[in-house]
Order: structure tokens, then C-alpha cells, then sequence
């Protein structure tokens, strides 16, 4: 019963939220409801129990992520509305629709497939982090140090790209390194 | 009819989904664009978490969290690169911003 409401209650503010972030002319209005939605989104793991994972969603989705959309927008002028030239939205919403029809299908095939066994059963006696922590580092371990190597190359690339001589081109400088490198020194200095 | 089965989840995430699809469709700015994908990995999360849950299997969950960190880090970049664009074309707008004719 206590599900049933919850469901329903994080169901329908999960997708009134998703919407508006999609239909938003505001950058800042859109950005807004999606950190709700992801709360809201929090709420559905902690349903299904899932506990440990609904507060990793909660620190990195609402927490780190959301923190830096906020930072990005200081560059970017989150004042002003959107404006969007649409060609045919009609036709976006045709497709929309038919693939909706289509994700909804597909992502229910799960509960026609009985022959899925479990590969690693949820331990009993232990709670959902213990039980998360058990698995992440005997079945996941290789996987989860690629994704540790993997944060700290995006960690290092997202510092070159946004850092690094903020008013200077990247990507349209045909200057030599040693040119480049006596520029930095001169712009130093 | 109060009991909320798999069905049930499997089928707001087919939504959620499609409205993050619906977004990446109509949406022109790169940021919203982003937001939009955002939506759709946080549907796939809530997909592989209940599956997961039905089957009393962990690997959803633990496929989640990778989503979780792929998502991290496609944000830092992307942002990077967000910010490199429009210091160079002085706009998100991917009208604006597209250089190939066709």
C-alpha cells in the first residue's frame, strides 16, 4: 500500500519534472527541475532497495553533477531564454511518440524472459552497502578501477579544456609549441 | 491493483526514456541537449535497478553505478567543451554553431 503511494507519488513528480526540463525555454528553470527529478529518482531506489546506490545517486547526480551545470552557467548567459528555431515539431513528435511506443516494449521484454538467473544473488543477512560492497570488489573490481582511471582522465581533460588559458583558442591555434610557449611566458609576465 | 511490480517500473522508465528522447529531438541548444541525455540515463538506471530487484541480482545495481560514473565524467568533458565552443562562436545554438552545409 505504502509502495503503491510512494510509487505513484514519485512517478508522476519524476515525469511533470523531466518534462518541464525538457520543454524549458529557461536554462535555469530546466536545470532546476532536473536536480528535482533526480531526487525524485533517488526515492525510486531507495523503493526497490537499493539503498546505497539512492544515496550515491543523491551526492554524485544532485550533489557533483547538477554543481557543475550551476558552475558551467556562470560562462554562459542563463538569464536570456532559449531561442530555438523548430523546422517541424510535428514530425519530432511523431517520432517521439513512436519510439516511446517502442522503449516501452523493449525495456518491458525483461518480464517475458524466464529463463534470467541470477549471476549474483543479493546476500542474505547483510545490508544493501555491505552487500553492494561485497560484489564491487570481488566480481566488479576490474571494471571499477577502469571507471576510477576513467574519472581521472575526464577529471584532467574537463581542467585542460576549461582552465587552461581561458582566453586563448584551443582549438584554432596553428602556432608552433615554442610560439605558444613564448606567448603563455609573455602573457605571464 | 495496489501491488507495483517490475512491470510497473519497467514501464515509467520506458517514458522517462522516451521524454529524454523527445528532448534530444527537438532541442537546438547544446546544454538542453545535454539535459536531455541526462534524463535518458537516469531512465536506464531505474530500469536496471528494478530488473535487478526482481531477479534478487546485484549486477543492476552495479551496472548503475558505472552509468553514474560514465555520466560524471561525459559531464566534465562535455562541459569543457561546452565552454570552449562558446567562447568561440559566442552561442549554443547548433544552427549556429554547425559549419558543415547539408
Amino acid at each position: 500500500m505504502y509502495e503503491f503511494i510512494a510509487f505513484y507519488i514519485f512517478a508522476i513528480s519524476t515525469t511533470i519534472l523531466f518534462l518541464i526540463t525538457v520543454m524549458s525555454k529557461n536554462v535555469l528553470y530546466s536545470m532546476t527541475s532536473l536536480a528535482g527529478g533526480m531526487v525524485m529518482i533517488s526515492g525510486f531506489f531507495f523503493l526497490l532497495g537499493a539503498d546505497f546506490l539512492g544515496v550515491v545517486q543523491l551526492i554524485v547526480y544532485v550533489g557533483a553533477v547538477m554543481a557543475l551545470y550551476a558552475f558551467a552557467m556562470m560562462f554562459f548567459d542563463a538569464t536570456k531564454d532559449v531561442k530555438e528555431k523548430h523546422q517541424n515539431p510535428t514530425l519530432v513528435f511523431l517520432l517521439g511518440g513512436l519510439m516511446a511506443l517502442v522503449f516501452v516494449v523493449m525495456f518491458s521484454a525483461p518480464i517475458i524472459g524466464d529463463n534470467i538467473q541470477a549471476l549474483y544473488p543479493v546476500v542474505d543477512g547483510v545490508g544493501n552497502a555491505q552487500a553492494v560492497g561485497m560484489v564491487l570488489f570481488t566480481k566488479y573490481l576490474v571494471p571499477f578501477e577502469v571507471a576510477a582511471v576513467m574519472l581521472l582522465v575526464a577529471m584532467i581533460a574537463g581542467i585542460i579544456l576549461a582552465g587552461k588559458k581561458m582566453d586563448y583558442s584551443l582549438t584554432e591555434c596553428e602556432a608552433s609549441d615554442e610560439e605558444l610557449d613564448a606567448e603563455i611566458l609573455k602573457g605571464d609576465a | 491493483m495496489l501491488e507495483i511490480g517490475v512491470n510497473h517500473y519497467l514501464v515509467l522508465s520506458g517514458l522517462l526514456f522516451s521524454i529524454g528522447f523527445v528532448g534530444v529531438l527537438r532541442r537546438k541548444n547544446l546544454l538542453m541537449l545535454f539535459f536531455a541525455t541526462e534524463v535518458m540515463l537516469n531512465a536506464v538506471n531505474i530500469a536496471f535497478v528494478a530488473i535487478g530487484n526482481y531477479y534478487g541480482d546485484l549486477s543492476g545495481q552495479m551496472f548503475a553505478f558505472f552509468i553514474i560514473a560514465v555520466a560524471a565524467s561525459e559531464v566534465a568533458i562535455g562541459l569543457g567543451l561546452l565552454i570552449i565552443l562558446y567562447k568561440k562562436y559566442g552561442s549554443l545554438d547548433l544552427d549556429v554553431i554547425s559549419s558543415m552545409k547539408g
